[in-house]
């Protein structure tokens, strides 16, 4: 089944390659980006031959080093939304980009100090271990997989779009084509591979990505003197919003947007399931802290030379030689080839010509395929791992069946995914991570900073609370203009606001607190009871096994 | 799972209620910190976002959201270079020594 896919991916890839020699297909970029996927294919079939147990598959054996790991955290973080989506906006709006650079990183100073030392000693497989160390564990279960699915599609609609861009501009593949072949590989990866195969691919790609905005960055600055501000003040005077570029913009039109997109940017790195996985892949609690230092650091470098690129992105493409970067030539922002989403990849062929563009596009791809690999992992995680093993089997399922149901799970992701690909194709992709981001810190959140440090969290809080976040931040995007008027076609948006965390997070934590004080249930007294051991194990690590299965 | 022998003997041990204390009050100044700075920030945006289109000085097209937002992102970073200097060396230790009292019934 996979090999057929792979052989489907590939020849489909190879057959719209030859069709589109016949224009303007790009020779030695195609040949660049191939090379490197065939590379990362080779690392998937050695990560395979070495995964042999459920836990080699979710968390690599736990036998990952603290820098291989911030490396890996890095690299999922450095998703298509933060390079394609992040410099697009920047090349859009300007400074309302890095908005959103910031939002996503300052998530990390919180989750380490609030957070990774007890997910590392509560936790073994996925974020929900602890929320079910003293609750109902069906329950728990439950409702965490709800949740943990919901923020995955959300968050793989963003690197779908990306991706099928990408093919579509290297390969001149039409859009739905490319976005089933990027379906189609995903699984291929995820099932052959799966947590040592996505770790290794993210740590390689983390690098690559890392130098290949670095030399871009240098490039655009050696044009001016290595002075941004050199750089800014030429972006001023060539973008069609000027002076307005270095200031916030119109992606927060009013308090409500930007204080909700603060929240959502901030809190949701602390419910994203992907990432909170990465905390079991280390052997030990000082190896995770060890690992947010380092993953801090290079995103942290990463977002502020985005900015360059962003702006480098504006100066070169809206200058007359940039006229081939736009449909039929004409230079105007809405007419760039492949949407803004595009703008880095567009700069990267200005700049260093088409080995560069090729370099470029195969990091960008597999970063695209790599971090969603990591979001399809750790919804078949929960599927597999919450819902089949612990749910429907009662626990008594063995390694090599759940390890089964979470193949088939990831086979559905993907063709969900795809679907939904083609759906949202023209959103700019930082903004649906955004709402990614949103939907994980009105459902997963909550539910995990109150199980850790509130006592009396009951079972029936947790549960009725939790689902009461997640339903109102899914009904609120739905109802705004993103989905209402843009993918349904309504005339305007029932929830006037973009952004729905400010809403949905506060009802999360009302109903959490509401439903739990007025529990009187018997479970609501084992539920309090449980903390006091819960924290001396959250605390110390004592009495956790870690990630390595004995 | 934990026992109850286990939780009470670690509970009234000294060390674990200093290093209990002790590093949640750090790691909650910490985080106290980082959310003053980057709601500020927000907040700011929220409410009056012509003050972030200021220029740095009459002659340049620089405003001060670039360095400010610049700022934000490396204090991000410092502060969580020094919570995990202080997390693996004094806490790793008193976590050790804990670890190290109750070794008998592990």
């Amino acid at each position: 089944m996979l090999k057929i896919l792979t052989l489907l991916g590939f020849s489909s890839l190879v057959l719209f390659a030859a069709e589109g020699a016949a224009d303007t297909l790009n020779i030695s970029a195609v040949a660049m980006f191939l090379l490197f996927i065939v590379a990362t294919m080779g690392i998937t079939k050695w990560a395979a031959s070495k995964t042999k147990s459920a836990s080699d598959f979710y968390t690599a054996g736990g036998g990952i080093t603290g820098f291989q790991n911030g490396l890996a955290i890095a690299g999922d973080y450095m998703s298509a939304a933060s390079f394609l989506g992040i410099s697009g906006m920047i090349f859009l709006h300007g400074f309302d980009g890095m908005i959103y650079a910031i939002g996503f990183l300052v998530g990390w100073p919180i989750i380490l100090f609030l957070m990774a030392e007890k997910l590392r000693n509560l936790g073994k497989f996925n974020f929900t271990d602890i929320a079910a160390y003293r609750l109902d564990e069906q329950k728990i279960r439950i409702l965490a997989a709800c949740g943990s699915l919901t923020v995955v599609t959300f968050y793989l609609i963003a690197q779908m779009v990306g991706a099928g861009k990408l093919i579509e501009l290297l390969f001149h593949i039409p859009y739905a084509w490319s976005v089933v072949i990027v379906g189609a590989l995903m699984i291929v990866y995820v099932t052959f591979g799966g947590m040592l195969a996505t770790t290794w691919v993210q740590i390689i790609k983390a690098v690559l990505l890392l130098s290949g905005v670095t030399f871009l960055a240098l490039m655009v600055l050696s044009h001016y003197g290595f002075s941004f501000i050199s750089l800014a003040a030429e972006a001023v005077s060539m973008h069609p919003k000027h002076e307005a570029i270095l200031a916030p913009g119109p992606f927060v039109k009013d308090p409500v947007s930007a204080i909700s997109l603060g929240l959502a940017l901030m809190l949701g790195t602390a419910g994203l399931p992907h990432i909170l996985m990465r905390f079991f892949t280390v052997g030990n609690a000082k190896e995770a802290r060890k690992s947010v230092v380092y993953a801090t650091g290079f995103i942290g470098y990463f977002y502020l030379i985005i900015g360059v690129v962003g702006l480098g992105a504006v100066v070169f493409l809206l200058s007359p030689e940039g006229a081939v970067f736009f449909k039929d030539g004409v230079i105007d922002m809405k007419n760039i080839i492949g949407g803004n989403n595009m703008a880095a990849v567009h700069l990267s062929a200005a700049l260093g010509g088409d080995i560069f563009l090729g370099f470029i596009a195969a990091v960008s791809f597999a970063t695209i395929l790599a971090v969603v690999s990591g979001l399809t992992l750790a919804a078949s995680n929960s599927i597999a791992h919450d819902l089949y093993a612990i749910v429907i089997r009662k626990g008594k399922a063995t390694d090599e069946e759940e390890m089964k149901v979470s193949k088939r799970t990831v086979l559905v992701i993907g063709i969900v995914a795809i679907l939904l690909g083609f759906a949202f194709e023209n959103q700019n992709i930082a903004f649906m991570v955004g709402l990614a981001f949103a939907l994980a810190a009105s459902a997963n959140f909550p539910i995990l900073i109150l199980s850790i440090y509130w006592s009396k969290l009951t079972t029936r809080g947790a549960f009725i609370g939790g689902f009461l976040g997640l339903i109102t931040a899914v009904l609120l995007v739905v109802l705004s203009k993103t989905v209402w008027v843009d993918i349904f076609k309504f005339e305007t948006a029932i929830f006037p606001y973009t952004q729905p965390a400010l809403f949905s997070i506060l009802v999360a934590f009302i109903g959490i607190w509401f439903f739990s004080i007025t529990d009187s249930s018997e479970r609501a007294k084992q539920d309090r009871a449980g903390f006091e051991a819960q924290q001396i194990r959250g605390e110390t690590g004592i009495g956790a096994d870690g990630a390595v299965s004995h | 799972m934990v026992n109850k022998e286990l939780v009470d003997r670690i509970k009234n041990n000294p060390k674990y209620v200093e290093l209990v204390s002790k590093r949640s009050s750090f790691a909650i100044k910490l985080a106290i910190f980082m959310l003053v700075i980057y709601y500020g920030f927000i907040l700011v945006i929220a409410f009056n976002k012509e003050f972030f289109a200021t220029k740095l000085s009459e002659d340049s097209v620089m405003t001060v959201a670039w360095p400010i937002g610049s700022a934000i992102i490396l204090i991000a970073f410092i502060t969580t270079v020094i919570y995990v200097v202080k997390a693996n060396g004094e806490f790793e230790d008193l976590e050790m020594a804990i670890k190290n009292d109750v070794k008998d019934i592990l």
